[in-house]
């Protein structure tokens, strides 16, 4: 699969609560988690951003809660990958459960860059900048649940 | 192996694994709350399951906006409340019974050692503590460990913490798992477990290690994990838990670092906004002027922290100005906070007492922040907007720390008094 989008840059850390903070987290609709993505730490993200734009980060994307809820939030708002140095275990658990592509990679990205990245082949180009960086495929195991739509897909396999 | 890893090896019939392994495992408890089980629930039913792995197995916790704080709040909880009821879930516990998750299901006996425990809240790396391997997932990984009684895992390495010595009074595992984080960071441990050893253990009580163990996520750490000993035993016993297997490391298991710690050279010490790495000690920092203290949570929310904080509050007033919400974590503990005459002692010196609830921990209701207001919280995160407002600040510590604040309007050591 290739995606091709516009990158928004992000620091290190960037936690679940300025994903989607806590008060809107009595509902699970995902529309309405959508209209709160990432509110808490860039107010106007969501007129920013446009259908296919990619999330880059630094190192511990998605750290503290487990709560679904900032995957969805994500993927709803129209965000078609997150790239980031490293993820929090739980985020990137729920990212691959629930279908939203990651990819972990410490390549020099900034807000406005244009990126292609093909998952399979694990290659990032950063169009813009005129680099590419290659990353790790995931290992078969999480492919296979990615393959099926998901884990509860998958899980009705194993 | 590390006892992590001997844990892992067992539940999924394997004589051992190996860091990086990603392996299929049978499960000895499934968990999820108010906010992470509807989410859970929708995707059960679209995936299209039918079945209940085991009705015993699966705990539903309806903890964190409750009691129901708004309609959707009240609709959330419908839903999980209907799903229980329609497939007999044995272990679903609603106002009047419920507390916060990770300290009733200890006190319920619900974990013991040995066991493989997954939750849909990132705090279930507590029960480490019991001497099981219990770490957090996402609702979708909880709706199929609830449908099928397994969890795909990566095998984690560990990072060795050898304690040794008695922490002084007035310190406590939040000063432990606090100091830690300060010095490893909050991605220090990522995807690893986090092991406890050493014969300073037997100086930490059950409750410490329960709120050691709580934080490892803190560090980014899949677990956390201290070898159970005659007080974990004895624990387990009490509460009436399963009969434990004792898992220990291997003599010769590979850690990826060891830490030496010496307990009794801990001080007391505080995470600064907006990062549980941001620790200072007392001598670090000068007068931080307080709007409110929390005393509650899964992390400090136990009897012993209420006893602790009471011992210091006792014939005293809290300063003019400041709020002090005081929330046992579960019913059992108010209770018994009640009959000991700590409650009078707290309402005495002027703090509110609310029935168990996550509440203003994660920001959810009952004591949320103002823009610019601070709170010293006996919780285990500070992150932007954790309590109320983007523009507002929490600082974590001890209850001993917590209760010498609320006297002093400022945070305070409770040496200092
Ligand atoms: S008390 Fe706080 S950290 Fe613990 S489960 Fe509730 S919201 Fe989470």
């Amino acid at each position: 699969m290739t995606i091709k989008g516009r990158a928004i840059r992000y620091g290190d850390n960037v936690d679940t609560d300025v994903i989607i903070p806590a008060r809107y987290l009595n509902t699970s609709d995902p529309k309405e988690l959508a209209a709160h993505c990432m509110e808490d730490i860039d107010p106007d993200f969501l007129k920013k951003i446009k259908p296919g734009d990619i999330i880059a980060a630094g190192s511990n994307f998605g750290c503290g809660s487990s709560r679904e809820h900032a995957p969805i939030a994500i993927k709803n708002a129209g965000i078609a990958c997150v790239v980031a140095r490293s993820f929090a275990r739980i985020f990137y658990r729920n990212a691959v459960n629930t279908g939203l592509p990651i990819v972990e990679t410490g390549a020099e990205i900034d807000t406005g860059d244009e990126l292609e990245i093909d998952l399979a082949a694990g290659t990032l180009k950063n169009l813009t900048k005129g680099t590419e960086a290659s990353f790790p495929p995931f290992p078969d195991f999480l492919q296979n649940i990615i393959d099926a739509g998901g884990l509860l897909e998958a899980m009705k396999k194993m | 192996m590390t006892a992590s890893q001997k844990i892992l090896a067992a539940h999924c019939g394997r004589e051992s694994v190996a860091p990086g392994d990603m392996i299929l495992a049978d499960l000895d408890l499934v968990l999820a709350n108010d906010i992470t089980a509807p989410v859970a629930v929708n995707e059960y039913r679209k995936a299209g399951c039918g079945g209940i792995f085991d009705r015993e197995k699966v705990a539903l916790v309806l903890d964190h906006f409750t009691p129901n704080k708004d309609i959707k709040a009240a609709e959330q909880c419908k839903k999980v409340r209907e799903f229980a009821r329609e497939k007999g879930i044995v272990n679903f516990f609603d106002t009047g019974e419920v507390g916060v998750e990770h300290a009733l299901l200890p006190e319920r006996g619900m974990v013991t050692a040995g066991d493989l425990v997954i939750g849909a809240d990132s705090h279930t790396c507590t029960y480490g503590a019991l001497g099981a391997f219990s770490t957090g997932v996402g609702s979708t990984d909880m709706a199929a460990g609830m449908a099928y009684g397994k969890v795909w895992l990566r095998v984690p390495s560990a990072m060795q913490f050898a304690l040794r010595g008695k922490p002084r009074k007035w310190v406590s595992g939040k000063d432990l798992i606090l100091h830690i984080i300060g010095k490893i960071g909050v991605d220090g441990a990522l995807y690893k477990s986090m092991e406890f050893t050493g014969d300073g253990i037997i100086n930490l009580t059950v409750d410490d290690r329960l709120c050691v163990c709580n934080m490892a996520i803190e560090a980014g750490a899949k677990n956390g994990f201290f070898p159970a000993d005659e007080q974990t035993l004895e624990y387990l016993k009490a509460h009436g838990a399963k009969e434990p297997k004792v898992y220990t490391a291997d003599e010769d298991a590979a850690y990826d670092s060891v830490t030496e710690i010496d307990l009794g050279a801990l001080e007391p010490c505080v995470a600064f906004p907006h990062l549980p790495e941001n620790v200072k000690t007392f001598s670090e920092f000068g007068d931080i002027k307080i709007d409110q203290v929390v005393i509650g949570s899964c992390t400090n929310g136990r009897y012993s922290d209420f006893e602790t904080a009471a011992e210091i509050l006792k014939g005293n007033k809290v300063a003019k100005g400041v709020r002090v919400l005081i929330i046992p974590a579960t019913q059992q503990i108010y209770l018994d906070a009640l009959r000991a005459g700590l409650l009078e002692t707290f309402i005495e010196a002027g703090c509110a007492v609310s029935a168990p609830t996550c509440g203003p921990c994660l920001g959810g209701h009952m004591g949320i922040l103002a823009a610019g207001e601070r709170c010293v919280a006996t919780t285990n995160r500070n992150f932007v907007g954790r309590m109320g407002d983007p523009k507002s600040e929490v600082y974590l510590a001890s209850p001993a720390v917590a209760a010498a604040s609320a006297l002093a309007g400022k945070i305070a050591s409770p040496y200092a008094l």
